[in-house]
């Protein structure tokens, strides 16, 4: 525990804005679960009017392929629900309907199993919370544009063989000096903050539509912020052959800065940003 | 952890009160020592082997649908981003362009009077609100496609990505443009 603390605080002093700005801004921004929250205070007070919520989900099933994907209406009581998307789906699913399928498994936002799009925006469903402030529909759906496998769960194996396309691994022919580990100095390791906590979970490719045009070959915004964590990792020794293989028309340049993907990510990563410094790095490094 | 876990689930079985082997769960306990221990299913699985369980994904994914895109993501980002709409008034601009280059050069076989002079005698008899309209139709694109290519080179050299940057840049260039279409279509 003590460990993922003392990570927690790294991430938080590494930022470049002051910290100070960076808590008061932190729950607008996105707001965390927290022990003590009004849902399960209210809940407890018995007498309280229900506070129905109307979740609309799209449902595909691939036993009966001919029929087409529709949207089923679910209502639960947010009273007795928890505070995230996450939750009301499994409470569904326990509760309402066995057959609705989702994947989920850390409800933290640290697996990216969660990934949907959620009220229009993708985003994980255990770290969305669920607006109690009016009772307007929420409407769930898969990523966009990916192939359903069923109901809410998306095809992810064309993004997993791209990701495997940029080699995510050390490539390095030097020994150590020492023969023990690849040493970095700090301003170096610093320039990895906010490229390796990216999970994988799809939301900013699938909200690209560069990307949902030109899948097949253009990487998107998740992939080539991994390619841009290996080209700025100052122990890799590969660096040319990783340019290389993105100089070309679609792998990189698809990228048109939509910068939906910036906006999209539910760890708040910069993809946008990733992929303006590799295209920087290409244009005056040759 | 897990030593630190299995010492509270030990703590908590001896302070809790053993409910399990109570007299009135005795003949529960004994019909179900009766039963394997094994847990079981009402559903069966079937065992594949590999190229019947290949044949059967390549079958689903034949079928699987596309999930919903340009209709269901946020409007904002999609339909209203400006990114959509630098290219939308690039080509309209350059399109308009062509097309009065193309006509320009063929006037003079068809006998069209495409001169500056005709043009703007024409231009000069319609009603106000015609003129204005016509030439903000104009001025709007040439206002908004200058402001956000200004906005591109900015993000070439990796400025301004910040998401809050993002969000407003978008709302102000909508207003910019519109504010500077107005000007140029109403008072120049």
């Amino acid at each position: 525990m003590a460990a993922l603390r003392s990570t927690s605080a790294r991430i938080l002093g590494a930022s470049s804005r002051p910290a100070t700005l960076r808590l008061a801004a932190a729950p607008a921004a996105r707001g965390f679960a927290q022990l003590a929250d009004g849902a399960t205070e209210s809940q407890k007070a018995s007498g309280d009017p229900a506070n129905m919520k109307t979740f609309q989900i799209y449902r595909w099933n691939p036993d009966t392929p001919t029929e087409k994907p529709r949207m089923q209406s679910y209502t639960l009581d947010l009273k007795k629900t928890g505070p995230m998307v996450l939750d009301a789906l499994i409470r569904i699913k326990n509760e309402l309907d066995p057959t609705l399928t989702f994947r989920r498994s850390c409800r933290e936002g640290i697996c990216g199993s969660c990934a949907m799009n959620i009220n229009g925006t993708n985003t994980l469903a255990c770290l969305c919370r669920i607006p109690a402030e009016d009772n307007a529909e929420m409407k769930i759906y898969p990523l966009p544009h990916t192939y359903v496998v069923k109901d809410l769960v998306p095809d992810l194996t064309l993004f997993y063989k791209q990701y495997k396309s940029i080699k995510p691994y050390l490539q390095r022919d030097t020994p150590s000096p020492d023969g023990k580990e690849y040493r970095q100095s700090k301003a170096d390791r610093k320039k990895l903050d906010g490229l390796y906590e990216c999970i994988l979970c799809a939301c900013c490719s699938t909200s690209c539509p560069s990307y949902w045009w030109n899948s097949e070959e253009y990487l998107g915004p998740a992939i080539l912020l991994q390619s841009y964590r290996w080209l700025a990792d100052s122990r890799d020794e590969r660096k040319a052959e990783r340019k290389a293989a993105l100089d070309n028309s679609m792998s990189l340049y698809r990228c048109h800065t939509i910068l939906n993907c910036t906006r999209t990510c539910p760890k708040g990563l910069n993809p946008g940003l990733a992929i303006a410094e590799i295209k920087k790095e290409m244009a005056f490094s040759g | 952890m897990i030593a630190q876990r299995v010492g509270t689930t030990a703590l908590r079985r001896v302070t809790k009160p053993n409910t399990f082997f109570t007299p009135h769960n005795l003949a529960k306990v004994a019909l179900a020592s009766q039963f394997s221990a094994t847990q079981t299913r009402p559903v069966a699985t079937q065992k594949l082997t590999v190229d019947d369980a290949n044949s059967l994904l390549a079958k689903q994914r034949l079928q699987r649908p596309v999930s919903p895109h340009l209709d269901i993501y946020d409007k904002m980002q999609t339909w209203y981003g400006a990114s959509a709409w630098h290219r939308i008034t690039g080509c309209g601009l350059s399109g308009a362009l062509y097309l009065f280059g193309a006509a320009y050069l063929v006037a003079p076989l068809t006998g069209w009077h495409l001169e500056s002079a005709s043009l703007a005698a024409a231009f000069g008899s319609l009603p106000l609100a015609v003129k204005g309209g016509v030439k903000f139709l104009l001025a709007w694109p040439f206002v908004f496609h200058s402001i956000n290519g200004v906005r591109h080179l900015a993000y070439d050299l990796g400025v301004g990505f910040q998401k809050r940057t993002i969000v407003k840049q978008g709302w102000y260039i909508w207003g910019a443009s519109v504010i500077g279409g107005l000007y140029l279509a109403f008072f120049m």
